[in-house]
């Protein structure tokens, strides 16, 4: 009988897998004694992939500190869902201060604990992608420069969404927002704008950069642990489908998050120092349509008359990014 | 120690004697001579225990310090002008988060016309950011208030802004007496936050508040204020029997008795305005000077105890409110409410114009003979304005209003043409 290689692949957040391992090898979210410090009760959307990013990041940054963390917070979803006084889903100590200094107020933070001799405690900001890549830009870039001992963590969900779902400069080129419409002769966001502050971020030099998803949660956990592990400025991008903004069902967030990745769309790698030093390659490649056609945002340019046009081009930059990285095995 | 030096040096020194652990420095004249001298100590090993963070904004710069108070460390940062207003959404909410940051201002005026010399539009600016804003005369009140600040604000747990006239003060070379060490340890403790960044006790900073407590919050921020009426004298007598000299305090006075005009101002042009009430004092003329030293807290209650008795009032200040006129004699006003005694507005000095003994004692002869209008603006050139006003009337396209001034007064621009 001929034999046939099968291979095996885990998805989701391996929480079955975790029983087969060894207790150290098992992930944050798999032990009892992880932090919650982004609790339960919180009044994040059904299926938000930014509550789910960050309970992971955060959860696997305090058991790489041992609990000895301090987060400072830009405006947005994030720091709303997480509120409003006298409630805080935050099980550690946490301030946010505005829209556009997260990084700096994060470094103000650092400055203080190494002033006060405290090397253990250490400091991680975050924010969305409005507050990273447009207007927070200025101080995480400062923030860089200085190779502050700070992880940055941005949760990409490609728009405005706090505010009512506008473009940001991590908006994808056609997508629908409340400030793009899909109308006139070039519906949804243009092509040829937006910023790949994973990227930027490399061009600083800084000792570590990632990128991850919610569609492989056990990746983002080692990122985290990764980045912690590490001393300077670091800075980790992951991509959070916001199934509101996105026009996307609730229990598609990780689906959709793994078809960016499989696509080519969101490229995940590390990087250390301004070098690429791994890629997490794609699996089983998909077309663009499929990670397209089942969010609403993308619905213009699908129908009776299919947008090919638009839909080659935005195949394309995901080619571009497979190319690039490397990302296929 | 007397020593002679730049009011700059003088201020740097004050705040490396308060032990500050995280300064964030971005530059702008005319306060760079500040945060030079305070990198040089850090950098030095002279000030110890201390961050010294080059910062990419003034923005950045108050959230750095933000950051910093709040995790538990005495922060510092000094600013003026455009640099103020660019960092003035973290203006707003360091005192909103009651973080005790203490910041310098050198006292420049706002552009556009771009314009790096002194007025006090730049903090005016801000006087209403919850911040106390309290204001030097000279450079040893600097130096003192500098020091004073730092207890102020932990205090009560609010910022304070620390203003001073830009190179008139921070650029002049005085006497100044420079407290040794363990005075200002004597008088200032280490910090002790009211809250902290602190994982063996993690609490929440900075969430949002609805409307069901947002007036409640802001009324504490002027409660606290109003406690500082009572604490800025308190922490100035203090300061005086730890250095033995008389600095801060809510307002001070000058030959106010029997004075039946009396002249308000802040900031060096105190220093002026006392020459030329000497002088028409030796004329038997009866008048005096009050000077504002906590301009927020506006110390309501004092000056309206100190001007009781005046005919008139004739506030002189380097800013003003486009569209209806004085800014401090506004507040002036509401201190003297219900009085007949008359509060005139005289804005002088803006962009860095001198303000000379020359045009205040002619000034001051006019509001003594009731003959000053209710707003007046100290040695404008009406020529100037005029032709402004003509060209603009003839002319659609006009020019830019600052390039045609200069064109008429026969400056640089004159030449490019």
């Amino acid at each position: 009988m001929e034999q046939t290689i099968v291979k095996f692949y885990q998805t989701g957040t391996f929480t079955v897998g975790n029983r087969l391992l060894a207790p150290e090898q098992r992930s944050v979210q798999a032990n009892t004694q992880r932090s919650n410090s982004l609790n339960s009760g919180h009044r994040a959307c059904q299926g938000c992939g930014e509550a789910l990013g960050a309970r992971y990041a955060i959860d696997a940054a305090m058991q790489a500190t041992n609990g000895q963390l301090i987060a400072a917070n830009a405006t947005g979803c994030l720091e709303v869902f997480s509120t409003p006084y006298p409630e805080t889903s935050w099980q550690m100590p946490w301030i946010h201060s505005l829209f556009g200094n997260t990084a700096a107020v994060a470094t103000g933070i650092a400055a203080a604990m190494r002033v006060k001799g405290r090397s253990d405690v250490r400091v991680v900001a975050q924010g969305g992608d409005g507050g990273t890549t447009d207007i927070g830009f200025g101080c995480l870039s400062g923030m860089f420069e200085r190779n502050d001992d700070v992880l940055y963590i941005c949760y990409d969900n490609e728009a405005y969404m706090n505010t009512g779902v506008q473009r940001s400069s991590a908006t994808p080129p056609a997508a629908r927002t409340a400030t793009t419409m899909p109308v006139g002769p070039h519906p949804g966001n243009v092509f040829g704008q937006g910023k790949n502050v994973p990227q930027i971020a490399m061009a600083h030099e800084i000792p570590y950069v990632a990128t991850a998803t919610v569609a492989d949660l056990r990746d983002l956990e080692y990122k985290v642990k990764k980045a912690m592990s590490i001393h300077g400025a670091r800075y980790i991008h992951i991509f959070v489908p916001c199934p509101l903004g996105w026009g996307a069902a609730s229990h598609d967030t990780i689906r959709l998050a793994r078809l960016a990745v499989e696509s080519g769309v969101f490229p995940v790698f590390e990087a250390e120092r301004g070098e690429v030093t791994g890629v997490v390659k794609i699996r089983r490649r998909v077309p663009i349509e499929d990670y397209l056609k089942p969010q609403r945002r993308f619905a213009h340019l699908f129908g009776k008359n299919p947008d090919l046009k638009t839909i080659a081009r935005l195949q394309a930059r995901a080619d571009r990014n497979i190319r690039r990285f490397g990302l296929l095995a | 120690m007397l020593k002679q030096c730049e009011g700059s040096h003088a201020v740097a020194v004050a705040v490396a004697m308060s032990r500050p652990e995280v300064i964030c420095a971005y530059p702008i004249s005319p306060q760079t001579h500040i945060v030079e001298g305070l990198g040089e100590m850090v950098k030095s090993g002279a000030l110890a225990h201390c961050e010294f963070i080059n910062v990419e904004s003034e923005f950045a710069a108050l959230s750095v310090a933000i950051g910093a108070s709040a995790a538990g460390a005495r922060a510092y940062t000094a600013t003026a002008s455009q640099g103020l207003l660019f960092m003035a959404e973290a203006v707003y909410n360091a005192s909103g988060l009651g973080l005790p940051i203490v910041m310098t201002v050198a006292n420049r005026s706002i552009g556009a016309p771009i314009n790096i010399w002194n007025d006090h539009t730049d903090s005016m600016s801000m006087r209403d950011a919850g911040w106390l804003q309290i204001f030097a005369e000279t450079n040893q009140e600097a130096l003192d208030l500098h020091i004073q600040a730092f207890r102020l604000a932990e205090e009560l747990s609010l910022p304070v802004m620390v203003c001073m006239d830009g190179f008139i003060l921070t650029h002049a070379y005085e006497r100044v007496d420079i407290p040794d060490q363990a005075q200002v340890d004597r008088y200032l403790p280490p910090y002790e936050p009211r809250q902290v960044l602190d994982p063996k006790a993690p609490v929440t900073i900075g969430a949002m508040v609805g409307p069901e407590a947002f007036t409640e919050v802001r009324y504490l921020a002027h409660a606290k204020q109003m406690q500082a009426l009572d604490l800025i004298p308190q922490i100035a007598e203090e300061f005086k029997q730890v250095f033995g000299r008389d600095s801060g305090g809510l307002i001070k006075t000058y030959r106010l008795d029997d004075a039946e005009t009396i002249v308000i101002a802040l900031g060096s042009v105190l220093g002026t305005i006392k020459d030329t009430v000497d002088d028409l004092r030796a004329q038997g003329i009866k008048i005096g000077v009050l000077g504002i030293t906590s301009y927020r807290p506006f110390p309501i209650t004092a000056i309206r105890d100190a001007t009781a008795n005046a005919s008139r009032i004739v506030v002189i200040e380097k800013c003003f409110a486009v569209g209806i006129g004085g800014i401090v004699s506004r507040d002036v006003r509401s201190a003297v409410r219900n009085r007949p005694q008359p509060v005139l507005t005289v804005v002088a000095g803006l962009g860095g114009r001198a303000i000379t003994k020359a045009s205040l004692n002619k000034l001051l002869l006019e509001a003594i003979a009731d003959k000053l209008e209710l707003l007046t603006f100290l040695d404008l050139d009406w020529g100037i304005v005029n032709r402004v006003l003509d060209r603009e009337k003839k002319q659609r396209r006009s020019g830019p209003v600052a390039e045609g001034i200069l064109r008429d007064i026969g400056t640089v621009a004159s030449h490019i043409a």
